[in-house]
């Protein structure tokens, strides 16, 4: 039902160390290169992003939680690079060296990065799924937290917020559902809500009764309360 | 292309071991065999690298709130629907696509955080910081943000209410921060140095000027 990367609440971490504003944005040089391998591989259009997503957090426990950020990064795009099939085993062991790719002609230019980084990937489409609620309204989401359509699925509830009472704040418009998306299941858009939880009714020693916990939740992850 | 291999939801084995574990040898690993094949050119890493280094980061983000403490107009419109506003700025593509901007106030402090991943608004921020990104960060900041700012130095009056958004979809959150006191007569330009990283995280207040 968990994965480790679902952590919103655990104790246990330590204190948050602030950096400077003006740190370096990439402290070693194989992060940035981590970061653009990544996402030039990205533009060869063999996954989406919630499929990238899942591959990281499919790490197992023990790899998700020594690696580090862009290690996670670099491992789930060889793990993709795989199971997608672009690359095989022997490529990765380095046995195939130059034979030539058929994706290659997909290969990201370098005078393309601008335009293609520029352009984005907008999540929200058009929907057929009538929208269920308003804002205003009571909810309650799914218990337990999980994807309903593939068992150990990628979910966007986080554990934290699962079977909690909270109340729609506001309407986001259609966006693609990642429980199916990152399966290859089809975008399924459906409506995409802010719905705000008091502090109180997620943790057990809210530190102040004012304050509240957004989360944008899909309709189906929703059941009026 | 090859079958692409079935989606497994699960695996039992993880193709990344083949690669060095020494994480610098592992990046240059996978770009080396990625570059003989074609499948990415090194000089469009470069370019991915510059852009997030020198290009794209935290000063369009201080441009847009600056222009929202200076131009009510403006503000209104962002606040309303802050997507097509930022853009008109030039401020858009990956990571950026929804972008919505929540507003502090005496009463209301916003703090945005991603507990599942790293989501952050790029096309404003850049690449976010490594606390950002920490399991430390990730964890307590959705059920201790107090004693989260106060890893930051920054501390809330008990009836200002803190409102933490956790960046569950693609929806990319700013803040925009309370103007400071004793700017009224300051220009765009002057504010827009006001206006820190931290604070259009959450994590932080602006500068107050000298």
């Amino acid at each position: 039902m968990t994965r480790v990367h679902d952590m919103g609440g655990r104790f246990g971490d330590g204190s948050v160390i602030p950096e400077a504003e003006d740190a370096p944005v990439f402290p070693q040089e194989w992060h940035g290169r981590a970061l653009a391998v990544t996402l030039a591989a990205g533009f060869l259009g063999q996954w989406n992003i919630d499929i990238s997503r899942h591959a990281r957090e499919r790490l197992s426990p023990k790899d998700y939680t020594r690696f580090s950020y862009y290690e996670k990064w670099i491992s789930g795009l060889a793990d993709l690079l795989i199971e997608r099939g672009v690359l095989t085993l022997e490529d990765l062991k380095g046995g195939n060296g130059d034979t030539p790719h058929p994706l290659a002609s997909r290969a990201l230019k370098a005078e393309n990065v601008s335009a293609a980084l520029a352009k984005g990937g907008p999540a929200d489409r058009p929907s057929k799924v009538a929208m269920r609620f308003q804002p205003g309204q009571a909810v309650r989401t799914a218990h337990p937290s999980a994807n309903r359509l593939i068992d150990g699925g990628h979910t966007r509830l986080p554990i934290y917020a699962a079977g909690a009472q909270g109340r729609i704040l506001r309407l986001h418009g259609t966006h693609v559902l990642p429980d199916s998306n990152a399966h290859g299941l089809g975008e399924a858009p459906e409506p995409l809500y802010a719905v705000a939880f008091a502090a109180s009714e997620l943790w057990a020693n809210p530190e102040n009764p004012k304050d509240e916990v957004v989360l944008d939740l899909w309709q189906s992850y929703l059941e009026p309360a | 292309m090859t079958q692409p291999a079935a989606m497994p939801h699960d695996d039992h084995d993880h193709p990344h071991a083949l690669l060095p574990p020494e994480p610098a040898l592992r990046v240059k690993a996978l770009e080396t065999i990625l570059t003989r094949k074609g499948l990415i050119d090194p000089a469009a890493l470069d370019e991915i690298i510059d852009t997030y280094q020198n290009k794209i980061g935290p000063q369009n983000g201080a441009r847009v709130v600056a222009k929202a403490w200076a131009d009510p107009e403006f503000k209104r419109a962002l606040l309303e629907d802050a997507t097509p506003v930022v853009a008109d700025l030039g401020f858009y593509g990956r990571q950026g696509e929804h972008i919505v901007v929540v507003e502090n106030t005496p009463e209301l402090h916003n703090m945005v955080v991603c507990t599942l991943c790293s989501c952050y608004p790029w096309p404003l921020l850049g690449i976010p910081p490594g606390w950002y990104k920490s399991d430390a960060y990730r964890a307590r900041a959705v059920r201790e943000p107090r004693k989260v700012l106060a890893d930051f130095g920054v501390s809330l009056p008990k009836d200002t209410a803190i409102r933490v958004w956790d960046s569950t979809a693609e929806i990319r959150y700013l803040v925009l921060p309370m103007r400071p006191e004793g700017t009224e007569s300051l220009p765009e330009d002057e504010l827009t140095a006001l206006v820190t990283r931290d604070s259009m995280i959450g994590t932080g207040l602006p500068k107050v000027p000298s």
